[in-house]
């Protein structure tokens, strides 16, 4: 909502700061975007009367003026403009000056005469598009007065941003009752200039049909059209506004069209009350006639677009056709023009979900649906009527031919609200007395009937005030007008929750501390992407097509990112993410979400250094290690098994938990190859470590290198070894594997070194000997694995 | 009888003692060899010739000759240690510690992370749990149950993205959507916990916004809840107020101005003053020298009795704020987009402290 400081100003009979007003409306719940000086940038401009326009010796169309700007010395000025006399008032901008353009004025020489500064059209000063001549301009202020001193141009915008459950404070009737609470003031509606000041005899009241001024009038639709004013004026003269109408409409916004039409815009953003004017001669019956519409109706409305209406609609219509759709915009064909003299004045009150759902179906948002769809005063339609009235006639002239017709098919009356003072103090937490709360509701327009009896007061709530419907909201607007600084800030006894951290939120952050320290870092990407795969749910109505699903794995998303980094020419990549996937719906269900890390890594082991300028690019066992690391921080109950190049992580009950390996990305040639894992991150809490007695005897250690083959996993080789070497095997560990054309096709030496322990003695040398021969035994009874210096090539 | 052992022999050795100190490596290891060397060390020879000595001559030339060896070791002992010394120091000069360290790769958490664990160890401490929920909600549990009302203009402010499946029935069911707002987890946890309850609620939450340079059509929210016995709006100020001075220095000042959330009421927004310029009024606060933290307020009695809480007995205060906007102005991110994208170069300079190895090029 854009307000203007005069305007405010007007109301409360005062002149207003705008950063204190703003201050003082942010407080009360309607905080300033921006506060906009208007025309500040005219400051310069003077009002200056030119005494002499002479034709220029060397130009046909230029002439020599000598202007008073007031500075007691005649100013030599060349103009072009062809309306500049001798004897008229202009604005001026003197040498020095700057035009709002950012044009500085100077003195200079125009075909060898000299020019002290320039007159001044109404667009060269920001002023309209009138650029036909000299802004002629209509003061008696003396020459050399600023043009801001001289009209009054100067105002403030202030851009608001009022809550959709404020509809009151979208007019500057409900903004001057705040600001007049605030300051302790009175407010009042302002005086329009130049009114006779209109008496309006009090309307009739009709249940759903009648007539005014000759026009049949009707509420065939009371749900959608609860309440319909309305008036007519006959012999009005159309034609452009007055400027303090001009500039007051544009101060909040709007654009002028003509003095009718911009009356009823003035009244809308004085009083928040949407009017429409239609001309009478053009209405067929004459008739206006608020009902539904017909399915596949047309009508073409004020922007010339021809829309097709359904029947949830309620419209405006004549005798024969739809002239205006309720509540959000009217009809081209009973348009004001210049040549309409008789007037039908709407003031009519429109369902709020009927007008938000009609806008929404025709895409239209307009001031008058924006205001309807947050409700507006449905009690005070006479009064604005009056209001509007008024207006057109201060402004066009015209006369009412008879008082105003108010169709009403159901009377209701604002709601009447129980409030308990100790209720206040119970959510306030400060108790105030019943006189504070009193004045606070009168503040707002309510009428209190105090029942110091039975603890409550009795409260009325105007009708600007759709919000007001519950006790909880008088409590609001109690604590808002006492204000919220008001009310202490202290730290009072609280008890804490029962609830313990939610188990998945600690096993993210635990699997989030163990990548951080693997030096990943984490990203999170957006949940959205393209289909990756057939079961993935979709979005009904998403930003685009390559966002039209949510993710079912988080690799995809990662691998991008890879992509990215090369793209920024970034070969070392070390990212992780952990969020949520989509899996499909039960049927009839929401989709199943699950906890998901993955991680991918790319470039070089260890950073680069002087010692090792070219470290080794990640591989294979890198992201094994991490897989098996992450593992055991997201799902430990989980084991690692390899399947075809690739390492699976597999639950007892033989579910995927995740996987590991290579990624195929689109990488360029410098690029190393990309890793990346993703495992489900499991909420069930981790087992606590459990101490396990250091060994107090000493161990013995043995290598034994064996010929494997090349496709026996080595962790099968490692499980035989524990199988033979019994009890005394504490340990094995594999340091090194050896694959050469020198070994025997198909196999592999591999090299075990072997812990063997006794907890309670310390081993002898035979013990050991006979531990490592049941060893050998086992794994070549079992696996056909010889040591590798045992003639193994020989068969048995 | 002629002394077996020159004096002269011991005089020219006793000399030598003292030159021990001046000598270099190479003349030191040269003169232990010369002295002490097995073979023909002089102090050897000297050893070996009492052999053929009287008692008497033995033990008075054993003595000297013994004592001088004593010497000798001692002389070499020191001036072995001084010239190891020296070396030590030689190297220790030589070594150029500005040479750059090997370094580790080293990760970061988000941070948009690094906030919200902020913002969650600051309400630990005031007795907050933490609680979470599912994404893909009803409109029952992110409107609903809200107190949003149908076909109300508060629903633009939550411009909803639906998914593609059929309305899930029942009281609390309605169509699927991405939740809005994490408010659906307060329902959850009234739902599940009988008051006290005092949660913090962060993930994420969705809205059909375009991606711009400081909108996402997913981002990060916080909430809080407070629900019990005679929870005022005292509470929420001095809690909130608590907050703000954690989380950005002890004298933040704050103000609550009203606002309006239907799931709260009354409801606030918390301003602090801006950081950049302190209150006077600058670009970043549009000039009000504030700067919007978040969203509170009491929790309206019909979002508790729509989670069958009994609510003229109990009373409490929520709150929301956004950790990709905190995060934007806490670490100068000029584009929200940077806090989505994997950039090593971004997320490297945005890692806390100096992070070895880094990311980029």
């Amino acid at each position: 909502m854009n307000a203007s400081l005069n305007w405010l100003a007007d109301f409360l009979r005062r002149p207003l700061d705008a950063v204190d007003a703003a201050r003082r409306l942010a407080m009360l719940g309607a905080p300033a975007d921006a506060i906009e000086p208007l025309h500040a940038e005219l400051g310069d401009i003077l009002v200056a009367r030119v005494v002499s326009a002479e034709p220029h010796p060397n130009a046909d169309r230029l002439r020599v003026c000598r202007v008073d700007d007031g500075s007691g010395e005649l100013k030599a000025v060349v103009c072009g403009a062809p309306n500049v006399v001798a004897g008229g008032t202009y604005p001026f901008a003197p040498v020095g000056a700057t035009l709002p353009g950012g044009l500085r004025i100077e003195k200079r020489k125009l075909r060898g005469e000299l020019s002290e500064g320039m007159l001044c059209s109404a667009r060269e000063l920001g002023m309209g598009d009138d650029h036909q001549g000299l802004w002629e301009l209509a003061t008696d202020a003396a020459p050399g007065t600023a043009l801001l001193a001289a009209l009054p141009l100067a105002d403030t915008r202030l851009v608001l941003d009022i809550t959709p459950n404020r509809p009151d404070l979208l007019g500057h009737k409900g903004l001057a009752r705040e600001l007049a609470a605030a300051y302790g003031a009175p407010f009042r509606l302002p005086v329009l200039p130049g009114s006779a000041g209109a008496t309006m005899p009090p309307p009739r009241r009709e249940a759903s049909g009648g007539a005014v001024g000759g026009v049949r009038v009707g509420i065939e639709d009371p749900h959608g059209c609860p309440r319909f004013v309305a008036a007519v004026i006959r012999g009005v003269r159309v034609g452009p506004s007055p400027d303090w109408v001009v500039r007051r409409l544009a101060t909040v916004g709007m654009r002028s069209i003509n003095n009718v039409v911009d009356a009823t815009n003035y009244v809308m953003f004085e009083l928040n009350q949407p009017m429409h004017a239609y001309d009478v001669a053009r209405l067929h019956g004459p008739a206006v006639v608020a009902r539904r519409a017909v399915d596949g109706e047309l009508v073409v409305t004020l922007d010339g677009v021809e829309r097709k209406l359904d029947a949830g609609m309620t419209v405006i219509a004549d005798a024969e056709r739809v002239i205006g759709i309720a509540g959000v915009i009217g009809g081209a064909a009973t348009e004001v023009s210049d040549a309409t003299t008789d007037l039908f004045l709407e003031c009519a009150c429109f369902d709020p979900s009927g007008v938000r759902r009609t806008r929404g179906v025709l895409g239209l948002n307009t001031e008058a649906s924006y205001r309807f769809e947050r409700g507006v005063d449905r009690w005070n339609g006479a009064e604005v009527l009056r209001r509007c009235v008024e207006l057109v006639q201060t402004v066009a002239g015209g006369e009412l031919v008879e008082g105003a017709l108010d169709l009403w098919p159901l009377t209701t009356h604002p709601p009447r609200i129980f409030l308990r003072p100790a209720r206040v103090a119970r959510v306030l937490g400060v108790e105030l007395p019943w006189h504070a709360i009193e004045k606070y509701l009168v503040a707002i327009g309510a009428t209190v009937v105090a029942k110091p009896d039975d603890g409550r007061m009795a409260v009325d709530v105007p009708g600007w005030r759709p919000d007001l419907v519950a006790e909880i909201d008088l409590i609001e607007e109690v604590a808002r007008l006492h204000g919220y600084d008001e009310i202490p800030t202290e730290l009072r006894r609280s008890r804490p929750g029962e609830r313990t951290d939610d188990p998945a939120w600690l096993a993210a952050a635990h699997v989030r501390r163990g990548l951080v320290a693997q030096g990943l870092f984490e990203v999170a990407t957006l949940p959205m992407t393209a289909a990756d795969g057939d079961d993935a749910v979709a979005i009904l109505n998403p930003l685009s097509a390559t966002e039209g699903h949510l993710r079912r794995r988080l690799l995809p998303g990662l691998r991008r990112q890879a992509e990215l980094n090369w793209a920024a020419q970034t070969r070392d990549v070390r990212l992780f993410e952990i969020g949520t996937v989509f899996l499909p719906a039960e049927p009839g269900g929401p989709p199943r979400e699950a906890l998901h890390v993955a991680g991918i890594i790319t470039g070089g082991r260890a950073p680069a250094h002087w010692t090792d300028p070219a470290p080794a690019d990640v591989d294979i066992w890198d992201l094994a290690g991490l897989f098996e690391a992450a593992l055991g921080w997201a799902c430990p109950s989980a084991h690692i098994e390899p399947a075809d190049g690739r390492l699976l992580a597999r639950l007892d009950d033989g579910d995927a938990a995740g996987d590991a390996g290579q990624l195929e990305a689109d990488a360029p040639r410098w690029a190393s190859t990309l890793y990346g894992f993703e495992l489900r991150i499991d909420a069930a809490p981790h087992a606590a470590a459990r101490y396990a007695a250091v060994p107090v005897t000493p161990a013995s250690m043995r290598d034994v290198t064996l010929l494997v083959p090349d496709e026996l996993p080595v962790a099968r080789v490692a499980a035989a070894c524990h199988a033979g070497g019994g009890a005394l095997l504490e340990a094995v560990r594999i340091t090194h594997e050896y694959r050469s054309a020198d070994l025997p096709a198909g196999l592999r030496s591999v090299t075990f070194h072997l812990t063997f322990r006794a907890p309670d003695r310390t081993l002898e040398a035979a013990d050991v000997d006979q531990a490592e021969s049941r060893l050998l035994m086992q794994v070549q009874r079992e696996l056909g694995v010889h040591r590798r210096d045992q003639g193994a090539t020989a068969p048995e | 009888m002629t002394d077996p052992v020159p004096s002269d022999d011991l005089e020219s050795l006793t000399a030598r003692v003292s030159r021990v100190a001046t000598l270099d490596a190479s003349a030191l290891d040269a003169e232990k060899i010369a002295v002490l060397g097995r073979k023909s060390g002089a102090l050897t020879r000297l050893l070996k010739a009492l052999a053929g000595m009287s008692d008497a001559d033995k033990r008075r030339v054993g003595a000297s000759v013994n004592a001088l060896k004593r010497d000798f070791e001692a002389a070499f002992a020191a001036r072995e240690a001084a010239l190891d010394e020296e070396r030590r120091q030689r190297e220790r000069r030589a070594l150029d510690l500005t040479m750059p360290p090997r370094r580790r790769w080293a990760g970061a958490e988000h941070p948009v992370t690094r906030v919200v664990d902020e913002i969650v160890g600051i309400f630990r401490e005031l007795g907050f749990t933490v609680a979470v929920g599912p994404e893909a909600e009803t409109e029952w549990y992110n409107f609903g149950a809200l107190n949003f009302p149908a076909d109300h203009p508060a629903m633009d402010l939550h411009d909803t993205l639906y998914l593609d499946l059929p309305p899930v029935a029942g009281e609390r069911g309605g169509r699927v959507l991405l939740r809005t707002h994490t408010s659906p987890v307060q329902i959850r946890t009234l739902l599940d916990s009988p008051p006290p309850v005092r949660v913090v609620i962060p993930g994420l939450a969705y809205r059909n916004d375009p991606f711009d340079a400081s909108h996402a059509p997913a981002f990060t929210q916080i909430e809080g809840l407070a629900v019990d016995d005679g929870i005022s709006f005292v509470d929420l100020k001095a809690t909130l107020s608590l907050f703000a001075r954690r989380f950005f220095a002890a004298d933040t000042r704050v103000r609550f101005r009203p606002s309006f959330f239907p799931f709260t009421e009354p409801s606030a927004e918390m301003d602090v003053a801006c950081q950049l310029c302190g209150g006077a009024g600058c670009a970043a606060c549009k000039g009000t020298g504030w700067v919007e933290i978040l969203g509170c307020g009491m929790v309206h009695p019909r979002v508790l009795e729509n989670c069958g809480v009994d609510a003229e007995r109990y009373t409490g205060f929520a709150f929301g704020m956004g950790p990709h906007r905190i995060a934007m102005q806490r670490y100068g991110v000029p584009d929200i987009r940077m806090l989505y994208e994997g950039d090593m170069r971004v997320l490297t300079r945005l890692a806390p402290g100096r992070p070895a190895g880094g990311g980029g090029p």
